[in-house]
């Protein structure tokens, strides 16, 4: 099983029935995945503070979500993270393809890499950092995690993870 | 009008729905004239209200109303292309439209000017846009509400706010009373 299928059959299991995507090159086969998986709504977002508005609307109308996003949304969703996501306490798993670490060709993702974990720790964001294709198997206890403690928890899948992309 | 005449106007309306409103003014003015468990007020996050209401619209089945405003949605423009892509017969997106950004000085946004937010929408691919006059909108929003159609509705007042109390519930408070409400809702809905 490919790790794109584990994380996929993962959601499923943990019953997430909404999921929004911003892609990203490394993060293409598991959007493939959410895409054509007939438990899952997927809605493709613009941004990522949008995506996480959809997800507060279907989470409050009863269905499990998730956002699938690039390690630079973390830029862009700081405020929404903070007085949607939290200050409501409200469950999101974030799976964040965390470009810019070893194995990365573009220069400038290592500029938003290198604040990442910094900017998540500042934001008390539960965070767990995926970097060898077995550590996908912590998938599953992390999604429990995330809807038993009603916060936002963040799951960086960095290059070695995905295989290289 | 002003957007507070226009709430006032539409109360009787929207009492029996649904509604997400948009943060600062909108929100107060909303939780002053009639405060229910089935208003969710917006306490931060500016342009989300849309989006809000259009996940919720999806994942259940009561009827989702948005109160949004026009700098709001300038604010997060991308909302109307997922709107038009994601189509949900129980929403109701309401652009209370007076063509300034009312919570932070009534400072005059672009859609006071030269851009018209009913034909933004249209041209995103949003199929049921209908452009009203402040005193119309009660009911427009009533048709709209009938006709179980997603329907836009840029309704145009002149700006301006009223002095209201600022809200303070607990966020998740209100959370829990409107997620509690709307399960109430959908469960006698099934039986």
């Amino acid at each position: 099983m490919s790790v794109s299928d584990t994380i996929v059959s993962d959601f499923v299991k943990n019953k997430v029935e909404f999921i929004t995507t911003v892609p990203c090159k490394q993060l293409a086969d598991v959007i493939d995945k959410i895409e054509k998986c007939a438990e899952i709504y997927h809605i493709p977002s613009n941004k990522e503070d949008e995506g996480m508005g959809l997800c507060a609307g279907a989470f409050m109308g009863g269905k499990r979500s998730a956002i699938i996003m690039q390690n630079t949304a973390i830029g862009v969703t700081i405020n929404t993270l903070v007085t949607l996501t939290q200050f409501y306490r409200m469950p999101l798993p974030m799976l964040i393809s965390y470009r810019g670490e070893v194995g990365e060709p573009v220069a400038c993702q290592v500029e938003m890499a290198v604040h990442t974990k910094a900017l998540l720790e500042q934001l008390k964001i539960p965070t767990y950092h995926f970097h060898r294709e077995s550590d996908v198997k912590e998938f599953d206890g992390i999604l429990k995690h995330t809807f038993m403690s009603k916060k936002p928890v963040a799951i960086l899948t960095d290059a070695s993870f995905w295989n290289g992309y | 009008m002003r957007r507070y005449d226009v709430l006032k106007k539409i109360i009787p309306i929207i009492k029996n729905h649904f509604v997400v409103c948009n943060i600062g003014l909108p929100s107060q003015e909303l939780h002053y004239l009639d405060d229910q468990p089935t208003n969710f007020y917006m306490l931060g996050t500016m342009g989300l209200a849309s989006s809000i209401g259009l996940g919720l619209a999806i994942a259940q089945e009561q009827k989702i109303i948005s109160i949004d405003g026009d700098g709001s949605v300038l604010t997060n423009f991308g909302t109307l292309p997922t709107i038009a892509n994601n189509n949900a017969d129980n929403f109701i997106l309401l652009i209370i439209d007076n063509g300034s950004y009312g919570s932070t000085g009534d400072q005059p946004t672009y859609a006071g000017k030269k851009t018209s937010l009913s034909e933004v929408a249209k041209a995103c691919g949003c199929e049921n846009v209908v452009e009203c006059s402040a005193e119309d909108t009660a009911s427009v929003l009533e048709q709209a509400i009938n006709s179980d159609k997603m329907t836009i509705i840029v309704s145009k007042c002149q700006s301006g706010n009223v002095k209201v109390p600022v809200i303070e519930l607990d966020p998740v408070v209100i959370r829990h009373r409107f997620m509690a409400e709307l399960v109430s809702r959908n469960s006698k809905n099934q039986s």
